[in-house]
């Protein structure tokens, strides 16, 4: 009896908590495929909405996908074999490597751009190019790319496999690309995931790099919170969630296949 | 080439980015610190100075506050879904993580729904008690946005750490005849400090450093990191906000290290 009820009593707590976090989701869904959302859903169903918003805000979702794949492409010639060397290498040197990458995860994405800004807000081309938003994605995700790639070395034999192909005299870059590379793919597959989802939303460091010509995603969301009609806002955040919705499915779907290996 | 220099030559890309785009503009940034009218000095206004100051006891109390209000609600719903198998339970556990990918401007749009001018909560009490609810542009609306984005991170690291739980200390703490809530206060929530630690600490730092939740929100609430987003772009005062930045960092960075330390675990913010 009195399991029953404490059984119950944290069942109900744990459903108030998921609706906290659930309703205001779906309020937003619906206010933005609905008329007008001051008088319900009963004033009728819209795609209005959603058709302004792609009028408006076009060019922020293609420039936030753009700066997304970028930043994947950056974070994978770069984080990958250095994932690689960093477990090679090992010791102190790799660890202090590690541990300064993973910096620009414990410091507040403001103080990052700000230090972007001072030290290159002159250079006026960069300033005003998306370069510059990329170069803040690229040092903000790369800890994920790095770190999810080392995970796997850590758990697949690297040394073995990479030291018998060497004695079969396969060439260093030989070996990266037909040993190394492909023992890591699910280490890269889900890094992949994460700096693409994690660009897309980045706004913290985007809201002090961006120009009004190089407006992502999340900073014409802002835009749109601050001075658009809440069904415009809405139908914007629909769109948001349409698209960030099935990267994080897929990381979940990942995750659970490695759970079950 | 050797193995040797191919290695190195694996490490260059990430150590070019890095030192260019990170290492070198941080540096700046504390240099920047100091270079405004008082100096090194200036690195102190942020304990001297009455408005800076009030600021961030204001900001450390708000993180405080919604990292013990997250650990107990993870806490006890973490437990319950880890603990017990009934349907629905999976959907359930995916209702409360996926706002883990949101951004904070979202965030803070997710709590205007709720409380602001149109929300649900002001529609609510106006039906209810005839006068409406509206807070989101307060402190505890900047307070549940935070609570919003913390919670589906505490709630996975306490579920993973109620998994590795050895059930069997808690069934010989009970056959010694203790009450089911000495078992909890004395064998599980013990067993469970290591992860209290590690993900209090993300909650704290990431509470402490969020811009965007504040930034959708914020009329008039005095953070840390809105004072140093107007101080740098209304009052231009680069000097100050550097100095205010780098001060942030290095608190947010001094707690993830320390619970790190502490519970040996790798930590990290985000948000």
């Amino acid at each position: 009896m009195r399991d029953r009820l404490i059984f119950t009593g944290q069942f109900i707590f744990t459903l108030f908590v998921a609706a906290f976090l659930v309703v205001p989701a779906g309020l937003s869904i619906s206010a933005g495929v609905t008329v007008n959302y001051f008088r319900g859903i009963q004033s009728g169903v819209t795609l209005q909405w959603v058709a302004q918003v792609w009028e408006l805000y076009a060019g922020t979702i293609l420039l936030s996908f753009v700066i997304a794949f970028a930043t994947l492409a950056v974070t994978l010639l770069a984080g990958v074999p250095a994932a690689y060397a960093l477990h090679a290498r090992g010791g102190r040197l790799a660890r202090i490597v590690e541990e300064i990458i993973t910096l620009p995860l414990a410091i507040p994405g403001l103080a990052i751009a700000l230090a972007l800004l001072l030290t290159y807000g002159s250079f006026g081309d960069f300033r005003r190019s998306w370069l510059f938003i990329l170069v803040g994605h690229v040092i903000f995700t790369m800890p994920f790319m790095v770190r999810s790639v080392m995970a796997v070395f850590a758990t697949v034999d690297i040394k073995t496999l990479d030291e018998g192909a060497a004695s079969l005299g396969a060439s260093p870059w030989r070996r990266f690309c037909d040993v190394i590379v492909p023992n890591a793919l699910p280490g890269i597959l889900a890094g992949a995931l994460m700096v693409v989802t994690l660009s897309l939303g980045e706004f913290n460091l985007t809201w002090m790099l961006h120009t009004p010509l190089t407006k992502t995603l999340p900073i014409g969301l802002a835009d749109s919170y601050a001075s658009m009609r809440l069904e415009v806002a809405s139908a914007y955040t629909l769109i948001f969630f349409v698209m960030i919705i099935p990267l994080l499915v897929a990381m979940q779907l990942l995750a659970d296949r490695d759970n079950k290996r | 080439m050797s193995q040797r220099s191919f290695v190195w030559f694996c490490l260059l890309p990430l150590a070019v980015v890095t030192t260019a785009f990170f290492l070198l503009p941080m540096a700046r940034l504390v240099v920047a610190g100091a270079e405004g009218p008082h100096g090194l000095a200036g690195y102190l206004a942020i304990l001297t100075e009455g408005r800076y100051r009030a600021t961030l006891i204001n900001t450390v109390l708000l993180a405080a506050a919604t990292t013990v209000v997250t650990l107990i609600v993870a806490t006890i719903a973490g437990m319950f879904l880890q603990r017990h198998r009934f349907p629905g339970r999976a959907v359930l556990i995916a209702m409360l993580t996926f706002p883990l990918a949101f951004p904070g401007v979202v965030v803070g749009f997710m709590i205007i729904l709720l409380a602001g001018r149109q929300g649900l909560i002001g529609d609510l009490s106006n039906r209810i008690f005839g006068e409406k609810l509206v807070f989101a542009y307060s402190i505890y609306g900047l307070f549940l946005g935070y609570l919003y984005f913390s919670i589906p991170r505490v709630i996975l690291t306490i579920m993973a750490a109620v998994q590795k739980l050895d059930v069997g200390l808690e069934e010989a703490a009970r056959s010694l005849g203790a009450s089911p809530w000495a078992v909890q206060r004395d064998v599980v929530l013990p067993a469970l400090a290591p992860a209290f630690v590690a993900s209090g600490a993300i909650a704290f730092a990431t509470a402490m450093g969020a811009f965007g939740t504040a930034f959708t929100l914020a009329t008039n609430i005095d953070v840390l990191p809105m004072l140093i987003y107007t101080e740098f772009t209304l009052a231009a005062n680069f000097a100050t906000s550097a100095a205010l930045s780098v001060g942030l960092g290095l608190i947010t960075w001094l707690i993830l290290a320390l619970a790190r330390t502490f519970s040996g675990s790798a930590v990290a913010a985000a948000g």
